[in-house]
């Protein structure tokens, strides 16, 4: 698996999209303040993590005695350049051509 | 919509396909930065307490200050930082850069910045969220790995 599938693969649930909702909201959260909102148990929660750890979309790091999650918002933005820039120009470009071609003939 | 209010820790983190030495190298020397951070040349010595300083390309203006809190090339570098560039954010206190480097056993390095001790600066805050980080790091990730600036 490639890093832009573990994106994709990490988006495509949306307990997951809820949960980097939830720390877009306010960042470095603890897993317990993460679960209370959800109605699932430690356990899921904490598999739903590790995918997106897994995928680089959730960064943790220790503070003292707590593991805070951090959004980490860069493989979304290459998914972004690599996957949706290039078709979304495409179609700028192809409806100027037109309106160009419509211009055109009128 | 929710809306909200930029974070006080931020955390970005990102695979480069190249070597921490040449990384550490396109953080700390401005004909690198000036390829990739938003045209700022950064000028410092490294030393810790040293200025940390990016200019404007043409080196006319100061655009951002900071002083240099650890170097230990190259693995890890902390400054502190102000963006002056802007009347608003250059009236707010420092914050604090981390950029932490770490090989990987694949060829590839794993970049972390913590942008941190933002709580009394919301504007700077605001203005390196969203694409602010990320344009920098995905277009030091394209120069390192293809030898091009990003386009635009």
């Amino acid at each position: 698996m490639n890093d832009d599938d573990a994106v994709f693969k990490a988006l495509a649930d949306p307990t997951r999209r809820h949960l980097l909702d939830r720390l877009y909201e306010r960042d470095g959260r603890t897993l317990t303040e993460l679960e209370s909102e959800l109605e699932m148990t430690r356990f899921g929660v904490m598999k739903h993590l590790r995918v997106l750890e897994d995928a680089g979309l959730v960064v943790t790091r220790r503070a003292g005695r707590e593991k805070q999650h951090f959004l980490n918002p860069v493989p979304i933005r290459l998914v972004h350049d690599r996957w949706i820039d290039k078709y979304t120009e495409h179609r700028v470009a192809a409806l100027s051509d037109l309106k160009k071609r419509l211009e055109e003939s009128a | 919509m929710t809306t909200m209010t930029a974070q006080a820790t931020q955390v970005y983190q990102l695979f480069i396909r190249a070597t921490p030495e040449q990384i550490w190298e396109a953080i700390t020397t401005p004909e690198f930065t000036t390829q990739y951070f938003h045209g700022s040349a950064v000028e410092s010595t490294l030393e810790p307490g040293s200025p940390w300083n990016g200019y404007s390309t043409d080196r006319s203006e100061l655009w951002v200050d900071g002083e240099v809190l650890e170097a230990e090339a190259p693995r890890r570098l902390q400054h502190t930082w102000r963006a002056l560039y802007n009347p608003e954010t250059a009236a707010e206190p420092f914050s604090r850069v981390t950029w932490e480097i770490e090989p990987q056993e694949n060829g590839t390095t794993l970049v972390t910045v913590v942008h941190d001790r933002l709580e009394d600066s919301p504007k700077t805050a605001e203005s390196v969220s969203g694409t602010g980080w990320m344009h920098v790091l995905s277009g030091l990730k394209t120069l390192l790995e293809t030898g091009q600036p990003i386009a635009g």
